[in-house]
């Protein structure tokens, strides 16, 4: 490493030297069996949030009255027994008798009769439910007092029940995967892209300047910032873009001080000295050499800051300030589903159980990264 | 039973406990819903503070166990026959817990007090039909030209601006409780402190710890001692009503003053009659903004109210609660008339959606041409899926619904700022049992709840005449009327009457449910 | 030796006198962002008469100019005094706090000492097991433990523990039965992180030259553990501490929510929200100035624990 002396004509010495440290590093991650097991969930959780919402048989926001808060199940709703306590409830406001009920190869059959002439409009009723469709009045008798409503028995899936409100928890999990994920990758791009920059110039300019940068580093680190985190999501309302750029904006301390750390060491190094000497301006330095050659503990931190950033939300959830109805995030699924731990337990189960593995998979994918790019253990 | 005590004895062994242990015997526990932000009664405002102060003090007239009016301090009262005069004569026992008596000039002190703008007191304004009493509370005259005179110490007069048939009603507030004048002059502010403070009601005050609990013992001095049966109440301010009820459950409480909406139904199954859902006085509803374009039409704001299907947001999204046919709540005083029926609210849920349809359709509003809304609520409790579901029932009818939400000094600042909104969540539980407390909110000179800025000269002119008829009969009708005017103009559409919902041990004797939810502790008793 | 204890000393007095204009800066960030929030501490579900309004405003000072309240605090600051809470109106705020504070203080303690230990337990045992069924269960664990937000592990251990066995108490301080369950639920998350740091010191430290030729020459391994690498694995989660105290005080906002504890995190909340803002000033400047301390302890005790460290 000592050759990479030249420095002009190359930033293909720095990427060769990236190169080769990649090329082990990988190796390594690829040796490790848990590292390689969480990037490819990760890889199903990120498709899944990105493409899941629209696959799915419901819409994230479709709301099934006669649906609230129903258990998970693999067989399609209404159930049997849900069926005939469905058709009376509809028919309830029709003020018409309702008689036998016979249910068939997904339809049913009301025989209904009446004190006035039936009207034809009562089929409405029974389609305005969540269960039926295509309901029409057939057989009324002579004198109109009699007569039967057939129907088609809607077959709708909630494989992991439905919330409050009757929506399917399956679609709204994809949904709130997808935004937690959003979220907690753009925050940790703001933290990145402020800690990155701060970080290398406060190390490459050193000095006085140096020693105020990181001063004001050490301020902003004792200041409870979950107090400014709520001030922000307080004043921007809890608008999804400045919420994550809030959280962005008060995590990257320790990125800066991460790459200011490697600054410092690189800065000594002959390769930017050389680069110096030879009269290349410092943004380029800084963009060339510096900012390459600390990516791989960038992007350990980063790994490991995403889980902090989605956890975070989920407090901020569990405040009463997270993401805006009609979206959700896996944070306010959480803290909605903690309500209802004891009468709706599918409600927290879900939700907390994919929140469990997409941070198991960054933590143990974070670990491995580390794990892989240490130099000690070279 | 046995067994789980056993482990926790053991348990408590193993952890050598320093305290006391449990103080269940004599004690009752009170689960309370929130911290008191005062005891001193002029500086209140909550239903929490009012549950602790009307154990501490007694007002010339107090509730009973079924929330009836009934003589407290004042043995007894003479109404001019106008209505603006009232003579109590107070009862010779009453004593301070210091041994003090109680007199009449307790009382005049205790009410200059509370309007003297120094005091910052929230509530003065519910005591301003008392002669004077705005102007004293405004600066623009002196506390002692407040009209309330003691004759002498066992004779009060009080002379009111206008006759105010809901003014005996109003004694019962928490602002109209007496102080004890020496205790106040010589400690100002901190005679609210244990210890120092000295008060008239069936218990006085031991332990006020913020978060932890407030210890109130048995007042000796009480005129009534000999009736109250719990030497000790320990109010535990639980703000995460969830909580309350895991400690309830746990055998830690006797009783918590609020539940979570969403666990109610387990509740109801689970524990049966301990679990208590009352009607109470106060309405959840929605403020439509009527300097929007679209919603100043009244016809679009009956069709808004039209497709709302209350019964549903009673059954699945608010438990408990109770659908609202109109905006005061069924059960209030002075209100032999009742509130005025709404047609629709007989019809079928389709029928109103068509006829709403039609209407909107009318306008150019179709599921095909939709009008946007936004509305506005605070970030808490149940409010986010009482919007949602709306959201649902108007999108059927053309409306698409956005939201805003703010937590909640923002929302009330912004409705009282009044900025711009389209429909807003609010709520009201009303100070005292009268249908003025409701329906004054829309009155178009009331600044502070009139987020709909709802002007009708007709309406306001309904409500003065109220004011004026000192027949009870007659300004129920005249009431009643106004709220029918409401109900056409649906400043706030009604959508659901509270409930007070309760868990009460079953070892808590004396507690009766009622529509104001007061519960003194002096009316109960534990068993073992 | 005596040079170094000098040294340390300076440092520290250096480090509490930079302290200074930090606090300040601290509480003005605070002190403006908290009035441009919408909204006022008077602002509830019922609004107030403009009367009454005004005279609240003119009792706490709110009509003056905001320079001069600013102005007002500081001084009153100065001389131990945070002023009056808008919201809880029998107290000032720093006797409010300073009820809350040992409760807070001892809850925040007995999590992290519990953490320490179990983490630090855990740790070593995974390391000196590397890849063997125990380590990948401590892995698992500890993972397990910062992947669940305390708000659904609070409730549950409560319902479990209170309701379901009867075994200890569902709310409420002072008790040691009723210090249990809130200092494990605090704790959980941080014996994730402490476990997972130790691990990887402990393993790197037993790789190291001097554990190796302890162990060439012939020192019985327990003693080598304990002697050599647990204290060269001790140090990064010493350095653990500052974070934790962070991660602490967050946990503790839920935390004594759920189990209705008397402490000060409830107040950072409630305060926020309630626009109480001489409460939320209170909880800035105390919760700043702990971890402050609390910072500068954690690199005093670098020096007991890593003699390499100098102070100049």
């Amino acid at each position: 490493m000592t050759d990479a002396a030249i420095a002009e004509e190359t930033p293909p010495q720095g990427s060769v030297q990236n190169r080769s440290l990649w090329a082990t590093a990988l190796l390594r991650l690829k040796r490790n069996r848990a590292a390689v097991a969480s990037f490819f969930v990760l890889i199903f959780l990120i498709i899944a949030g990105g493409l899941g919402p629209m696959v799915s048989p419901h819409s994230y926001s479709e709301v099934y009255p006669e649906f609230v808060k129903t258990r998970p199940s693999l067989s399609p709703y209404p159930q049997a027994e849900q069926i005939i306590p469905a058709a009376e409830s509809a028919l309830r406001r029709a003020r018409v008798e309702v008689g036998e009920i016979v249910i068939e190869d997904g339809t049913v059959r009301i025989a209904v009769s009446s004190e006035s002439e039936i009207d034809p409009r009562i089929s409405r009723y029974v389609d305005r439910s969540d269960v039926f469709s295509n309901a029409e009045v057939v057989d009324i008798s002579g004198d109109g007092l009699s007569g039967a409503i057939t129907a088609d028995v809607q077959q709708l899936y909630f494989l992991m029940g439905t919330d409050a409100n009757g929506r399917d928890l399956f679609s709204r999990t994809l949904i709130a995967l997808r935004i937690s994920l959003m979220i907690g990758a753009l925050a940790t791009a703001v933290a990145l892209v402020i800690g990155v920059i701060y970080g290398a110039t406060s190390g490459f300019v050193g000095g006085r300047v140096d020693n105020l940068m990181m001063r004001f580093v050490d301020i902003m680190d004792s200041l409870p910032f979950v107090f400014f985190v709520i001030l922000l999501v307080v004043f921007f309302g809890s608008n999804l873009v400045l919420m994550f750029i809030a959280i962005g904006a008060t995590q990257w301390l320790d990125m800066s001080r991460i790459v200011r750390g490697q600054t410092l060491s690189l800065r000594r190094r002959e390769f930017v000295q050389a680069a110096e000497s030879l009269g290349v301006s410092s943004w380029d330095i800084v963009k060339r050499h510096i900012i390459p050659n600390t990516l791989g503990n960038v992007m350990v931190y980063m790994t490991l800051l995403i889980p902090k950033v989605i956890l975070l939300e989920s407090f901020l959830s569990f405040l009463g300030l997270g993401v805006q109805e009609p979206l959700t995030s896996l944070g306010v699924l959480i803290a909605e589903g903690a309500k209802n731990m004891r009468n709706a337990p599918s409600m927290l189960f879900y939700p907390a159980a994919t929140m469990t593995v997409l941070l198991f998979a960054l933590n143990f994918l974070g670990d491995g990264l580390r794990d892989a790019l240490d130099p000690k253990d070279r | 039973m046995k067994t789980r005590m056993m482990a926790g004895a053991a348990l408590a062994l193993a952890l050598t406990v320093t305290g006391a242990g449990s103080p269940w015997a004599a004690t009752y526990m009170r689960g309370n819903n929130g911290n008191p932000e005062t005891l001193d009664q002029h500086k209140t405002s909550t239903v929490v503070e009012a549950h602790i102060l009307r154990d501490l003090y007694e007002g010339l007239v107090v509730y009973d166990a079924a929330a009836q009016v009934v003589p407290g301090v004042a043995e007894s009262w003479e109404v001019s026959e106008d209505g603006t005069e009232y003579t109590f004569t107070l009862r010779n026992n009453a004593k301070w817990s210091n041994g003090d008596p109680v007199t009449a000039g307790d009382f005049v002190f205790s009410l200059r007090r509370i309007m003297t703008p120094a005091t910052g007191a929230k509530y003065a304004n519910i005591l301003y039909p008392i002669k004077n009493a705005e102007a004293v509370n405004t600066g623009d005259m002196e506390p002692d030209s407040l009209a309330v005179e003691a004759v002498d110490d066992h004779t009060l007069k009080i002379t009111l601006e206008n006759p105010t048939p809901f003014f005996i009603e109003l004694l019962t507030h928490q602002t109209g409780l007496p102080m004890h004048p020496p205790t106040v002059e010589a400690n100002g502010a901190d005679f609210v402190q244990p210890g120092i403070m000295v008060s008239n009601g069936a218990y006085v005050l031991e332990t006020n710890i913020l978060n932890d609990k407030i210890v109130l013992q048995k007042n000796e001095n009480y005129h009534d001692a000999d009736n109250v049966a719990i030497e000790t109440v320990n109010f535990i301010p639980i703000e995460d009503r969830a909580t309350c009820v895991r400690a309830w459950e746990a055998g830690e409480i006797h009783s918590c003053a609020d539940l979570p909406a969403e666990d109610l139904e387990r509740l109801q199954s689970e524990h049966g009659d301990a679990t208590r859902v009352t009607p109470y006085l106060g309405t959840y509803y929605y403020a439509l903004n009527h300097e929007d374009e679209f919603l100043s039409d009244p016809e679009v704001r009956r069709a808004l109210s039209m497709v709302i299907d209350r019964e549903f947001l009673a059954e699945n999204i608010f438990q408990g609660m109770i659908p609202a046919t109109s905006f005061i709540p069924p059960g209030i005083g002075n209100y032999e008339t009742g509130s005025p029926e709404t047609d629709y609210f007989s019809m079928s849920m389709l029928d109103r959606e068509d006829m709403a349809i039609e209407i909107l359709e009318a306008k150019g509003v179709t599921p095909d041409t939709p009008h946007k809304l936004e509305i506005m609520y605070n970030s808490s409790e149940n409010h986010k899926n009482v919007a949602t579901a709306i959201a649902d029932m108007w999108a059927n009818v053309g409306v698409n619904v956005t939201y805003n939400v703010r937590d909640i000094s923002a929302h009330y600042a912004h409705l009282r700022d009044r900025g711009d909104f389209d429909v807003a969540r609010a709520g009201w539980i009303g100070d005292y049992s009268d249908p003025q407390n409701f329906l004054f909110m829309v009155e178009s000179d009331n600044d502070g709840f009139n987020y709909s800025r709802y002007e009708n000269p007709e309406y306001d002119a309904l409500m003065d005449a109220a004011a004026a008829e000192t027949d009870l009969t007659k300004r129920s009708e005249l009431l009643s009327q106004a709220e029918a005017m409401f109900m056409r103009d649906l400043p706030f559409l009604p959508l659901l009457y509270y409930s007070s919902l309760a868990l009460v041990s079953p070892n808590l004797q004396g507690w009766e449910d009622n529509i104001q939810h007061v519960h003194l502790s002096r009316y109960m008793s534990i068993t073992e | 030796m005596h040079r170094e204890e000098i040294d340390i000393l300076r440092y520290a007095l250096r480090r509490l006198l930079g302290a200074v204009p930090t606090l300040f800066l601290i509480i003005t960030a605070a002190f403006f962002m908290m009035r441009i929030a919408p909204g006022g501490p008077f602002d509830q579900e019922r609004t107030l008469e403009a009367t009454v309004l005004e005279n609240l405003n003119r009792t706490f000072g709110l009509d003056k100019p905001l320079w001069q309240q600013y102005a007002m605090y500081l001084n009153n600051l100065l001389h131990g005094d945070m002023g009056p809470s808008f919201v809880f109106r029998d107290k000032r705020v720093h006797e409010i706090l300073g009820e809350g504070l040992p409760v807070s203080m001892q809850l925040g303690f007995l999590a992290l000492l519990l953490a320490l230990f179990i983490g630090v337990c855990m740790g070593t045992v995974a390391a000196l097991r590397q890849n063997s069924k125990a380590d990948y269960f401590v892995v698992a664990l500890a993972t397990f433990g910062i992947t669940v937000p305390p708000f659904v592990v609070a409730p549950v251990l409560a319902l479990v523990f209170a309701v379901f066995l009867g075994w200890l108490p569902a709310q409420g301080w002072g008790r040691a039965d009723q210090m249990v369950l809130p200092v494990i639920a605090l704790a959980l998350p941080q014996v994730a992180v402490i476990a997972r740091l130790t691990r990887g010191a402990m393993i790197e430290a037993l790789r190291s030259d001097h554990v190796r030729t302890a162990k060439a020459y012939g020192l019985p391994a327990s003693m080598v553990v304990i002697k050599h690498a647990l204290r060269a694995a001790v140090l990064p989660a010493i350095s653990y501490l500052g974070p934790a105290a962070a991660a602490l005080l967050t946990g503790s906002i839920v935390v004594e929510q759920v189990f209705n504890l008397p402490g000060i995190g409830r107040y950072f909340v409630q305060g926020a929200l309630n626009r109480d803002y001489t409460m939320v000033m209170g909880t800035v400047v105390i919760v700043a100035v702990f971890v402050i301390l609390f910072n500068l302890m954690v690199d005093l005790l670098f020096a007991v624990f890593d003699p390499r460290v100098r102070y100049d």
